[in-house]
């Protein structure tokens, strides 16, 4: 009786059945592959679309999406995306081309260090950790930027630190939803 | 989350090394990044003509969002321009009164000027003139660098060094130009030094982006500080590059050695652009040559 009221439940509730693997269906190995690289790199792209800002203001969204699937599938990369994906990114970001290359390629190296001490961790040192990341990467873009050409004062990039910080869980939730679409059979 | 599944990849010799190869591989990168980013610091326009094939991909699907973008905004401003009607309608004729006598005693100035002129046998050496006319379609949003994208290129005639002017003032120079796309360096990047007068009396100075959507402009004479909160800056042809009279900047802040100004130009509301012929371009080709030819001048430079 009891199992009967639950399944019913269940079948009213309408719980995701898009991980339960079904008679002879899988999830496609190309969407598996691609939705994490292409997603990356829509992320790059969104500095061809005409927005026009007075200050760096726009976060690294490419940046912040790599972040975000790094920690939130750990072991979906092999350590060195971060130079083809940031390589990618140089072509859209205006940025000296190399500089999304090397942060990028850094980042993955750093992360898998810190993969390797915390082991279990919650979505607040997630959030924590991709905060240094982004401080350090787009400080470290300005850092670039100025040995190439005069940069701007480095309180110019403040206001978009902090936006990146705070957008930050909203792209992690993005992520979750394409991973589910990904992973779906 | 969860720990990944491969960090021990157990006794299998194949997965430890090819675990391990990722590693080399990885740091085999940053590596190759880095020497890729001496070479664009080095030589900066170097990758010049990947960028460029990037935008002219995205170029067409970017001119239609741009245009649908526009068609929003156009009608947002035709909407509210039916607000307050009336009395915008009374405040404009009563400014249009004004400006009459003052269109008059212009077209005398103008008159006297050139009997002035006439007088001083003063020639006006080169026109400017324009070039093409395009439409700035993205920009390097999220970068410390303020360069936007240009919906022409070298097919119509665009090249680097070209100054571009929208209806309201400077907006900057062309840097890098593809077949149907240019990237154009805004007033507000750091490195873009024009000199500048102040218009009523030509006062001299020189103004450079600050990154932050405002310009600096510092007076020539130093020890001085004449600017004051509402003045209006424009170009002074000095350096042969921008032409003289294009109007700059307004100052809205003065600081210790200068002051700060707003561009009267934005790139996000020209509804289009003009690239330009460079004011004395034959003067200023000879002086670049001058310069390469005796690296101690450009050094001191």
């Amino acid at each position: 009786m009891k199992k009967q009221i639950l399944a019913t439940g269940r079948q009213l509730l309408g719980p995701s059945r898009e991980y339960e693997s079904r008679i002879e269906r899988h999830p496609s190995p190309t969407k598996i592959l691609l939705v994490p690289i292409m997603s990356v790199m829509a992320g790059s792209m969104v500095t061809a679309l005409p927005l026009f800002t007075d200050a760096p203001l726009l976060p690294p969204l490419g940046y912040l999406m790599l972040l975000s699937w790094r920690l939130m599938r750990p072991g979906i990369w092999p350590v060195w995306i971060g130079l083809p994906l940031g390589l990618f990114d140089d072509l859209w970001s205006g940025q000296p081309f190399g500089s999304a290359g090397l942060i990028w390629s850094l980042t993955m190296l750093a992360i898998e260090l810190v993969d390797a001490r915390a082991v279990w961790r919650d979505h607040w040192q997630d959030w924590f950790l991709a905060a240094i990341a982004i401080i350090l990467a787009l400080m470290g873009g300005l850092a670039i930027a100025g040995l190439a050409h005069r940069a701007p004062e480095a309180h110019v990039i403040v206001p978009q630190i902090l936006l990146s910080i705070l957008l930050f869980p909203l792209v992690i939730r993005l992520c979750a939803r394409l991973d589910r679409w990904r992973l779906a059979t | 989350m969860a720990p990944p599944v491969h960090r021990r990849p157990g006794y299998s010799r194949k997965a430890q090394y090819s675990l391990f190869a990722t590693y080399v591989l990885a740091i085999a990168g940053a590596i190759f990044a880095a020497l890729l980013l001496l070479i664009s610091v080095a030589d900066p326009t170097g990758f010049a003509a990947l960028r460029n094939a990037a935008s002219e991909t995205t170029a067409p699907v970017v001119r239609l969002f741009d245009s649908v973008r526009r068609s929003f905004t156009e009608a947002g401003a035709n909407l509210s321009a039916y607000f307050d009607a009336g009395s915008k309608n009374r405040a404009l004729t009563l400014e249009m009164e004004k400006a009459r006598t003052k269109l008059v005693e212009a077209d005398a100035l103008r008159l006297e000027n050139r009997r002035l002129r006439g007088l001083l046998d003063l020639v006006e050496s080169e026109e400017t003139n324009v070039i093409a006319t395009g439409r700035l379609i993205s920009s390097t949003a999220t970068s410390s660098r303020r360069i936007a994208t240009l919906s022409i290129g070298s097919n119509q005639g665009v090249a680097p060094g070209q100054p571009v002017r929208g209806p309201n003032g400077l907006i900057g120079r062309i840097i890098e130009a593809g077949p149907n796309t240019a990237k154009v360096l805004l007033i507000s990047d750091a490195e873009n030094v024009i000199p500048v007068i102040r218009l009523p009396d030509g006062q001299p100075a020189l103004a450079s982006g600050m990154g932050n959507g405002l310009v600096m402009v510092r007076p020539v004479d130093l020890g001085v500080n004449p600017f004051k909160k509402g003045d209006i800056i424009a170009t002074s042809g000095n350096g042969g590059l921008y032409p003289p009279d294009v109007p700059y900047a307004r100052v809205i802040r003065k600081t210790s050695d200068g002051a700060m100004a707003q561009p009267l130009a934005s790139p996000g509301n020209s509804p289009y652009v003009l690239v330009m012929q460079p004011y004395q371009e034959t003067a200023k080709k000879a002086l670049d040559k001058a310069l390469q030819e005796s690296p101690a001048a450009a050094g001191d430079e």
